[in-house]
């Protein structure tokens, strides 16, 4: 049970929140939607497997598994992608370029001190821009506040990943705040 | 040396909102609404002081010194309550109720999974509303993402308390929203944009 009475106790993980809290839920929403479903040259797909490893490391799991739901749902590739991720994607087809901003997104998960400047010179030879490392580094961040939030006040999951084949289609395909 | 290419003039997360201006939308409105939109019930002093607080245990230097000396401004130009916040929230000259929430920031910042039913019911005790608890654990967990931003890329930062006691006065007076002191990197001097 969450920490706090919440409006509507049957919205899971944020969604909860969001609705218990409409002045800052709008920001929020703007902010995901800017970051995972904006223009970029990185793909959705690319985009959501950052914000899912990162909440896989910071143990949040109805983020981790949501977010992976909403990855695999732009990269129609079922929903063995959730313990892909989990398993640092030993069988998924992923980029030198994506590898290198995934290493960074972890350095920012643990504190941003730790990006360091090589591994900054490794993502640039990988092929990735300003605008790519700026991208992976807010989004990890972003996923540092969004777990916290979501973890913090102790919100309800479902636990079977099924529960959340539908909630990534409508991530991936309808987007954050529009529901 | 910030490690991507970020306009000169602007120190910490005003070079990011000027680099990438299609996330500064949503981050500012986002700060905005935390720390100086009006609150049902916690001042902006007391939520500024929050962001402080939780930058400094994250030793972002930057976030911590303009949040600081923004709440300073919000608290009637009292340097002093920062300071002992800062040192130690338990001696600060603070409400019980901001102390116990003062704690749940500090449990937020390790990871979100170390706030117990506890922390909250202490805070609740001392007259913390849900509404404020919700709060408090988003701002931290914001200042847990602004301050990685801020720090991940290698921001400028300068070192000048005048310069951030300055900065923190016009976000005191107009929020956020409005636009940044432009700063001489070589004589740490203000203009406006």
């Amino acid at each position: 049970m969450a920490h706090i009475k919440l409006l509507n106790e049957d919205l899971p993980g944020i969604v909860g929140l969001l609705n218990n809290r409409p002045e800052t839920a709008k920001p929020l929403l703007d902010l995901a939607e800017t970051l995972l479903r904006g223009p970029s040259s990185l793909t959705s797909g690319e985009r959501e497997i950052i914000a899912a490893s990162v909440s896989y490391w910071n143990q949040c799991h109805f983020c981790h598994t949501s977010h992976a739901a909403a990855a695999a749902a732009h990269l129609k590739s079922g929903l063995g992608l959730i313990d892909e991720i989990k398993a640092g994607l030993p069988n998924t087809p992923v980029s030198e370029k994506l590898k290198a901003l995934l290493h960074i997104a972890h350095q920012v998960q643990r504190g941003g001190k730790n990006v360091t400047e090589e591994d900054i010179a490794i993502s640039r030879e990988q092929g990735a821009t300003d605008v790519e490392i700026h991208d992976a580094v807010l989004i990890a961040a972003a996923f540092c506040m969004y777990n916290r939030y979501v973890d913090g006040l102790n919100t309800w999951a479902p636990d079977p990943i099924e529960a959340y084949a539908e909630m990534g289609e409508r991530m991936a395909n309808v987007g954050y705040g529009k529901f | 040396m910030p490690h991507i290419n970020l306009p000169f003039e602007f120190p910490g997360i005003r070079s990011l909102f000027m680099f990438r201006p299609e996330t500064a939308t949503p981050l500012n409105a986002l700060v905005q609404t935390l720390l100086h939109n009006p609150h049902p019930s916690l001042t902006a002093g007391e939520r500024e002081l929050i962001a402080t607080y939780v930058s400094g245990l994250n030793n972002c230097k930057y976030c911590c010194n303009i949040h600081g000396a923004i709440a300073q401004h919000q608290l009637g130009n009292n340097a002093q309550i920062v300071k002992q916040v800062l040192a130690n929230p338990d001696t600060a000259p603070i409400s019980q109720k901001m102390k116990s929430l003062l704690k749940i920031a500090a449990k937020v910042q390790l990871g979100g999974k170390n706030v117990t039913n506890q922390d909250v019911v202490n805070a609740g005790e001392e007259g913390a509303t849900d509404i404020e608890i919700q709060d408090t654990v988003l701002i931290a967990a914001a200042f847990c993402m602004f301050n990685r931003y801020v720090d991940g890329l290698a921001t400028w930062q300068p070192d000048d308390a005048e310069l951030y006691d300055k900065m923190g006065e016009q976000r005191a007076r107009e929020g956020y929203l409005t636009a940044p002191f432009k700063v001489n990197r070589e004589t740490e001097d203000l203009s406006t944009l």
